[in-house]
C-alpha cells in the first residue's frame, strides 16, 4: 500500500491567508463538559425544519428522538443528553431570529448512557438503507453547509457517481477539526466510506486533504483496509480548497458547469467528518448527538479541538475555556465564512465547525474605504474567476440584475477573498451577498406574479 | 464574566493588510532614488523642480477637494505619485512656473475632473506633461548637461524664469540620445544610458535605478510584473529585428530599452492601476501595445520620444482591452461582460 499521492495541480486564483493552524492542531480532540441546559433549535440544517415529537416535561435518554424530519430535505434531532425537556419554545439562533426549538434540562447525575436501535450492517444494506439510516441518523453536512447529507448522496437518475470525495481540507485559517478528525477516527472514516460508496454507486473514494496536514493523509494512507478502493490526494495549500467546486477541480481537474453540482461531474462531495459520523453512527442505529469543534482564536485562553454536545449554548462554552478580557467579536465557523454572534445565549449546532474569539487588537473596525484602484487583486484572487471590482461598482449603482445576467453574480458563493485583498477595504462580498438576496427575492416574487 | 459588548461584523474577519496608500505611499518611496539620481545628476535646479511639482500637485488636490466639499484626499498619497512623476518626466532646467501649471493641470484635469482617485481613464502625470508639451514645445525639448560644475550651488537661469516670459537658457544644452540618434543618427554608449550619464528628463536617465524601484513594488506585489515586462520585451523584440534588418537605420534594441522614457514609463507610468486593464491577459495586451507604440512613434515618427503618447493611447483603449479580455468563468463557456 503506497503512501498519499501530492498533485500539484490546483484552481485558478484563490489566497493565501495566515494559517494559525498550529495553535490547536497538535491537541487531541477533548471531551466538553455538559451544560445545564441545552438550547436545540428545530432548524439546524438547511430544509424543513424537523417536527418535534416530545412534550414539555417529558424525560428523555440521551439519543432519544426529540424531533422527526420534518420532510424530505430535513432530518431529525437526537436528545444530546439524558434529561427533561423544561420547555418548547422560541430560541434565540445564529442569524438573530428566535425560532421554535427545545430547552432541554440534563441530569445532572446521570451516566449520560446513549439509546441505542437496531445498527445498520453495511454489507447486508441496500442503498436506500443507508441514505434513509443516514438521514435518520440526522446527519447533516459538518464542514459547516449543515445541509441534510443524504440529500446531497442521492444520485439523480441517470447520473452517476464515478469518486466519492471526502473532503479533508480544511482551508479555513484557525481550524483544526477535521484534522484531528482524520488523525483520531481513521477507521470510522474508513467504515463511512463503506456506507458512502455503497450509498453512491462509486467505483473509488478519493480522501482530499491540504499540504499542511501531511500527518493525516499519512496516516490515513497507512490505514486504508485491505480492498477498499480509497486513494489519498495531497494538494497545495490554498484557500478557499474546501469549497466543493475547487476541491474537485483541484483533485479531478473538472469544472462543474455554472448553477450546477458535483454530480454533473460525476462527483460526489462528503466532509471527512461527516463520513466519520456516519461510519461510527450507523452501525449502531444512534443519531448524531455532539460535533467536534475548535475552540481557538487570539480571545480564547483554553484553545483546543473539543467534542461538545449539540445544543451547548455558546456562553457556557466560552465560560469554560475562558476569554480574554478585551473580547470583542465571536465567530461561528472560520475567519474566512463565520458568522459573527451578536448573542452569546445561542448555542453549538450540528453545522458549527468552530468558535472563534478575536480581541480588540485583532478586529479592524475603522479601515477607511478607498474608491476601486483598480489594482485587480480581487481579479485575481476571485476562485471562480469573477469580476469583483466590476461588480462592486455595479452593487452601488444598485444594478443587481446586470450582476446576475451579465457577471455571474449567482455563481459566487461568497468566499470572501475578494475583501480579503482589497486595498482600498470595498466591503465586496458583503455587496455580493446583499445583492444575491436581492436577486433571490425578485425572482421569488416574478414567480409568485406569475403563478397568480 | 462578558462585561464588554460584542461587536458584530460580516465575514470575512481577516484582512490582508495592504491599503492603497499603503501601495501609493510606496510607489512613492520606489521612486525615490531615480529622483535622488536626478537631483545628483542635474543639481539644485531639479530639486527646486521636483519640490514644485510635488508641492503643486497635493496643494491642487488638497483645495480642489475643499472646494467641492469633499474631504481632502492627499492623504492617499496619490497626489504626490502624479507630482512626483510628472517632475521626473521634466527638462532638468525646466522653468518651475511651468511645471506648476503642468502640475495643476495633471491633477485637475487628468484626475479631479474624472472623479478622482480610481477613475482618471490616463496617468494624470502624463495628461500634465502631454498639456505641457503642448504649450511649450521650446522649453520641453530644451535639454541640460548632466553633471554640470557647480550644480549645486547655481541654479539654472531658465528654472527661474518668470511667467510668461522667455526663459534664458544659459548652460550648454546637450541632445539626448534618442534626438541625437534621430537627427544626427550618433547612438550613446549602452552603459552611459543604463547608468544615467547622458543628458534627458530629470529622472529618466539612470535605467538602473528605476528598474532597481519596480523590482521592489514587485517584491512587495505592489506593481502588475506583466506590465513592463510586456513592454520591455515588445521594443526589444521589434526593434531588434528592425536593427537586424538595417543596422545602420535602426538603432540597437539595448539602446531602445534604456535610452528616453521607456524605463521611466514602462515601471512608473504605464502601470497606474486605475488606468491599466485588470486581467493578467489585458495587461499583457496593453504592454505589448505600449512597446508597439514606442517604437513605432520613435522609429518612423516625427518625434524622437514616443513613450507618452504610447502610454496615454493605451490608456484610452484599456477599458476596451478590459472587455474583450475578462477572464472565463469557472464552470462556464462565456466571459463575464465588462462595462
Amino acid at each position: 500500500m503506497g503512501l498519499f499521492n501530492f498533485r500539484n495541480s490546483t484552481f485558478r486564483h484563490g489566497i493565501h491567508p495566515p494559517e494559525h493552524k498550529s495553535e490547536t492542531n497538535g491537541l487531541p480532540i477533548r471531551q466538553f463538559a455538559f451544560a445545564p441546559l441545552l438550547v436545540l433549535p428545530l432548524a439546524q440544517h438547511i430544509g424543513a425544519p424537523s417536527k418535534i415529537i416530545v412534550r414539555e416535561g417529558q424525560e428523555v435518554m440521551r439519543g432519544q428522538l426529540l424531533a422527526e424530519a420534518g420532510g424530505y430535505v430535513s432530518v431529525p434531532l437526537h436528545a444530546p443528553v439524558s434529561g427533561r425537556v423544561r420547555k418548547i419554545a422560541n430560541v434565540p439562533t445564529a442569524k438573530g431570529e428566535m425560532s421554535l426549538g427545545i430547552y432541554l434540562e440534563a441530569f445532572p447525575a446521570s451516566g449520560q448512557e446513549v439509546l441505542e436501535s437496531d445498527g445498520l450492517d453495511w454489507e447486508a444494506a441496500t442503498p436506500e438503507d443507508i441514505l434513509q439510516g443516514i438521514q435518520n441518523a440526522g446527519i447533516v453536512g459538518l464542514g459547516g453547509a449543515a445541509f441534510p447529507t443524504h440529500v446531497k448522496l442521492k444520485v439523480p437518475e441517470g447520473k452517476q457517481c464515478e469518486v466519492l470525495l471526502l473532503n479533508g481540507i480544511e482551508c479555513e485559517p484557525y481550524l483544526t477539526t477535521d484534522h484531528r478528525v482524520m488523525l483520531e477516527q481513521a477507521e470510522d472514516i474508513f467504515m463511512g466510506i463503506r456506507y458512502l460508496l455503497k450509498a453512491t454507486g462509486a467505483p473509488r473514494a478519493i480522501i482530499g486533504i491540504e499540504a499542511n496536514k501531511k500527518d493525516a493523509a499519512e496516516h490515513l494512507s497507512r490505514n486504508i483496509p485491505e480492498g477498499l478502493p480509497v486513494t489519498v490526494e495531497v494538494v497545495p495549500v490554498k484557500y478557499p480548497q474546501g469549497s466543493e467546486k475547487m476541491l474537485i477541480t483541484s483533485v479531478m481537474g473538472r469544472e462543474v458547469p455554472s448553477g450546477g453540482l458535483p454530480i454533473d461531474v460525476g462527483a460526489v462531495v462528503v466532509n471527512v467528518a461527516t463520513t466519520a459520523e456516519i461510519g461510527r453512527l450507523l452501525p449502531q442505529g444512534r443519531g448524531i448527538q455532539e460535533r467536534v469543534v475548535t475552540i481557538t482564536g487570539p480571545g480564547v485562553k483554553k484553545k483546543g479541538n473539543y467534542l461538545i454536545p449539540v445544543g451547548t449554548p455558546l456562553r457556557f462554552v466560552l465560560e469554560e475555556v475562558g476569554v480574554a478580557d478585551n473580547l470583542s467579536e465571536v465567530y461561528l465557523g472560520g475567519p474566512m465564512m463565520g458568522m459573527a454572534v451578536s448573542n452569546l445565549d445561542i448555542s453549538i449546532t450540528k453545522g458549527t465547525s468552530g468558535i472563534l474569539a478575536f480581541t480588540d487588537n485583532e478586529v479592524h473596525r475603522a479601515d477607511k474605504v478607498y474608491p476601486c484602484i483598480k489594482c485587480g487583486a480581487c481579479v485575481d484572487a476571485c476562485p471562480i474567476s469573477l469580476n469583483p471590482s466590476q461588480m462592486g461598482i455595479l452593487a452601488k449603482f444598485e444594478a443587481y440584475d446586470e450582476m446576475a445576467a451579465d457577471h455571474n453574480l449567482m455563481d459566487c458563493f461568497e468566499c470572501g477573498s475578494c475583501s480579503y485583498v482589497c486595498p482600498s477595504n470595498i466591503p465586496l462580498v458583503q455587496y455580493f451577498r446583499m445583492s444575491k438576496g436581492v436577486v433571490r427575492k425578485r425572482a421569488a416574487a416574478k414567480k409568485e406574479v406569475a403563478n397568480v | 464574566m462578558f462585561k464588554q459588548t460584542l461587536h458584530i461584523s460580516t465575514s470575512p474577519h481577516l484582512k490582508l493588510g495592504v491599503s492603497t496608500d499603503d501601495i501609493m505611499r510606496n510607489v512613492v518611496w520606489a521612486m525615490l532614488p531615480t529622483s535622488a539620481f536626478a537631483v545628483y545628476a542635474f543639481g539644485l535646479s531639479v530639486f527646486l523642480l521636483l519640490v514644485t511639482s510635488v508641492v503643486a500637485a497635493i496643494l491642487t488636490e488638497h483645495l480642489l477637494c475643499r472646494w467641492s466639499g469633499k474631504e481632502s484626499t492627499v492623504n492617499d498619497w496619490s497626489a504626490a505619485i502624479t507630482g512626483l512623476l510628472l517632475g521626473l518626466t521634466l527638462p532638468p532646467a525646466f522653468p518651475l512656473w511651468m511645471a506648476f501649471v503642468g502640475s495643476v493641470i495633471a491633477i485637475a484635469l487628468g484626475k479631479f475632473a474624472f472623479g478622482g482617485l480610481g477613475y482618471n481613464t490616463f496617468n494624470p502625470a502624463l495628461v500634465g506633461r502631454a498639456v505641457l508639451q503642448a504649450a511649450f514645445p521650446a522649453a520641453i525639448t530644451t535639454w541640460h548637461p548632466a553633471f554640470l560644475e557647480g550644480r549645486f550651488t547655481d541654479i539654472a537661469g531658465s528654472t527661474l524664469a518668470l511667467p510668461f516670459m522667455e526663459p534664458t537658457y544659459d548652460a550648454v544644452s546637450g541632445a539626448t540620445p534618442l534626438s541625437a540618434f534621430k537627427f544626427d543618427g550618433v547612438a550613446a554608449d549602452s552603459a552611459d544610458l543604463a547608468l544615467g550619464l547622458v543628458s534627458g528628463s530629470a529622472g529618466e536617465t539612470c535605467a538602473l535605478l528605476i528598474v532597481l524601484g519596480g523590482i521592489y513594488l514587485i517584491a512587495r506585489n505592489m506593481m502588475n510584473w506583466r506590465i513592463p515586462v510586456s513592454i520591455l520585451l515588445t521594443v526589444y523584440v521589434l526593434s531588434g529585428i528592425m536593427h537586424w534588418v538595417d543596422a545602420e537605420a535602426y538603432p540597437s534594441p539595448v539602446f531602445m530599452l534604456f535610452s528616453g522614457g521607456l524605463m521611466l514609463g514602462a515601471v512608473f507610468m504605464a502601470t497606474d492601476m486605475v488606468a491599466s486593464p485588470l486581467t493578467a491577459k489585458g495587461v499583457v495586451v496593453y504592454g505589448v501595445l505600449i512597446g508597439l507604440l514606442v517604437v513605432v512613434i520613435r522609429l518612423w515618427g516625427g518625434l524622437p520620444e514616443g513613450v507618452m503618447y504610447a502610454i496615454l493611447l493605451a490608456n484610452a483603449v484599456s477599458p476596451h482591452i478590459d472587455s474583450a479580455l475578462q477572464n472565463r468563468v469557472y464552470g462556464t463557456h462565456k466571459k463575464a461582460k465588462a462595462v
